[in-house]
């Protein structure tokens, strides 16, 4: 069984993001940049899968600029057996990378797709959900467990209020919430093996697939900074504030 | 020429940064406090595949250059792990380079593996109380019987030989007034310690609890003559080998400690109000700062110059000297300035800075001081008379 892991390069999650002085998006010149840890999931379950000897292959797929092929050796250096870079400078969006993804399914034929729900840097939670559409796969969403039995997968999904145990026939699209597993470290050998695991580099063109945004930003601003509390000396001081100042009680 | 860190040496940096995510501030400030070696950093390290990160791929290691063991050696220190985390495998790292080198395929097979994987600990057994940096003077004897030699004598500043199993040991084969050069009658060994013959006493120091530091005494010790590395006689040619590899780990060391501790005293200086205003936005706050960070980039460049001229072949005494020295006072400069830039609160342990301030006098002191260093370029480099 193969299974193919979209993974995004992404804003580190310790970097503390800065929005542009022209309010066009955030800036990402100079920033430390890495794979989105949802997607760090979405591979250690994947090879996680392969030990357990369900998988054979795993295959991690990147898409935007040149430097996301070292997104794509992160995952190599995890346990992934090789890359595909779709690269481009365009500023992709979600359709467009679930109209790529569903080309290389269909030219990689993988019985699972795992990802994450969604990348920390813009928050979309749909890439995911439209590649199902476009196939017309099973989608096991906001996975906290996974298990691949026979063409049959059992998905538990975190949902507001409790878990939720779904049954999805394969081929499916899983993806990954924050407790299904606690990505590894990749080891020094690994690091050394993930160098010589071929990256097929390739453009959007060559899936047939014009990756030009449909959605217009109209502006990115900073949120309003957070005021300074205050402290208060009593109980009574307390209700007195919130009453007349807070005005919630 | 091209001064960017490579993927696979940015990979280097960050695999080690996470693993070092584990060890944070209060594990290393309860080791400084108790001591203790920290047995799971290095072994999260040998787990990791990492402590052969410069030995030859057949043995295990991951035949990566000093280039890349500096990365990660100033990763562990940077990450707040300072001396105690990097003083905790350092020797593991480049020590037995004399053995890829000079050893037989036998022993290589042999004493390679074990310390790769983390199974054994090694430490390093040069230094003497009586000689000093003049290292042809060694007494510690190795008398040659049958088919071992009887060690006798003793050394000092041997770090790690309480936890490690392992010890490359340079010792006298030839009394000095019998060989024609002084350099010439010493023998390297890498053998196990036999603790009934080996005592390890430990030196109360003043930083890195952790990483203990001893006197070893040696008596009637024995090694098998299939420890011996190489032939007998030319142990010091061999240990040369290893001698700039160290300088540049230790400074690429040196300033990682610099960079934490830099790091932590410029979020202090934003943090710290006193007046109604930031206390780094003071002149006489940020400027030494400043001059900190210019200090520890210098520094660096130097360190990554010398390491990349010695993973080329290039001749590379001058930069490794140079690189120690020039690492270890930018270093010191960043962590004293980290401890005034707290105030009175510096001095508490628990703003770990004066920890870095404790451990950061090592890479000062050792393994060459700052002053042998200064003699070596005025005459090796600026062909100045020989002033020792």
């Amino acid at each position: 069984m193969k299974i193919l892991v979209p993974v995004k390069r992404v804003v580190d999650y310790n970097v503390k993001v800065r929005v542009k002085s022209d309010g066009t998006g955030v800036e990402t010149a100079g920033v430390k940049m890495s794979m989105n840890p949802f997607d760090e999931i979405a591979v250690e379950e994947a090879v996680r899968l392969k030990e357990k000897g369900v998988a054979t292959e795993i295959i991690a797929v990147s898409m935007g600029v040149a430097q996301c092929g070292e997104t794509i050796r992160t995952a190599l250096a995890m346990g992934a057996d090789r890359g595909i870079l779709v690269e481009t400078d365009a500023d992709l969006q979600p359709l467009a990378v679930a109209k790529m993804l569903k080309v290389l399914v269909d030219r990689e034929q993988p019985t699972l797709v795992v990802m994450g729900k969604q990348a920390i840097d813009d928050d979309m939670n749909a890439t995911g959900q439209m590649l199902a559409a476009l196939l017309g796969w099973a989608q096991g969403t906001f996975a906290s467990k996974v298990a691949i039995e026979g063409d049959k997968a059992t998905v538990t999904r975190e949902i507001d209020g409790g878990l939720e145990t779904v049954a999805l026939k394969l081929p499916a699209v899983v993806t990954t919430d924050l407790r299904l597993n606690e990505p590894r470290y990749a080891s020094l050998p690994n690091i050394m093996k993930a160098r010589k695991k071929p990256i097929e580099t390739i453009k959007p063109a060559d899936l047939g697939v014009d990756p030009a945004p449909r959605l217009t930003v109209i502006k990115v601003a900073e949120p309003p900074k957070r005021q300074a509390g205050k402290k208060v000396g009593s109980v009574a001081e307390l209700v007195a504030k919130l009453k007349t100042e807070a005005k919630v009680i | 020429m091209d001064f960017a860190l490579s993927d696979e040496q940015e990979a280097v940096r960050e695999a080690i940064a996470r693993i070092c995510t584990r060890f944070d501030d209060k594990y290393w400030h309860d080791r400084d406090q108790t001591g203790g070696f920290p047995h799971e950093l290095h072994q999260a390290m040998a787990e990791g595949g990492w402590l052969g990160i410069c030995m030859p791929t057949d043995y295990g290691g991951a035949g990566l250059g000093i280039t890349e063991a500096a990365i990660m050696m100033q990763a562990i220190a940077e990450s707040g792990a300072g001396m105690s985390g990097a003083s905790a495998i350092h020797m593991n790292i480049f020590g037995l380079n004399p053995v890829v080198v000079f050893g037989t395929e036998e022993q290589k097979a042999r004493m390679l593996p074990p310390l790769i994987a983390g199974r054994e600990k090694a430490c390093f057994a040069v230094t003497e109380p009586n000689t000093g940096l003049d290292t042809t003077r060694l007494r510690t004897r190795a008398e040659r019987r049958g088919d071992r030699y009887v060690v006798n004598g003793q050394k000092v500043w041997i770090s790690t030989a309480q936890v490690a199993e392992k010890m490359l040991l340079l010792a006298r084969t030839t009394p000095l007034d019998q060989v024609r050069k002084r350099t010439e009658g010493l023998s390297l060994f890498y053998t196990t310690i036999d603790r009934a013959r080996v005592e390890a006493r430990e030196i109360p120091k003043m930083g890195r609890k952790a990483v203990d530091s001893n006197q070893v005494f040696f008596d009637n010790f024995e090694v098998p003559v299939e420890d011996r590395i190489g032939e007998e006689g030319r142990g010091f040619e061999y240990i040369l080998h290893g001698m700039n590899p160290e300088r540049i780990l230790i400074a690429a060391e040196a300033v990682g400690l610099g960079r934490v501790a830099l790091a932590r005293a410029t979020q202090y200086a934003k943090e710290r109000v006193v007046f109604e205003r930031p206390i780094g936005q003071n002149q006489a706050i940020q400027h030494p700062l400043a001059e900190a960070w210019m200090q520890l980039e210098a520094a660096q460049l130097m360190v990554m110059n010398a390491a990349w001229r010695y993973d080329r072949g290039l001749s590379c005494g001058a930069q490794a000297n140079a690189s120690k020295y020039l690492a270890a006072e930018a270093g010191f400069f960043a962590c004293q300035q980290a401890v005034m830039t707290h105030g009175g609160f510096g001095y508490a342990k628990e703003y770990h800075v004066e920890r870095y301030l404790r451990e950061i006098m090592i890479p000062r002191l050792t393994p060459v001081s700052p002053q042998l260093i200064l003699c070596f370029i005025a005459e090796r480099v600026l062909g100045l008379p020989k002033s020792y």
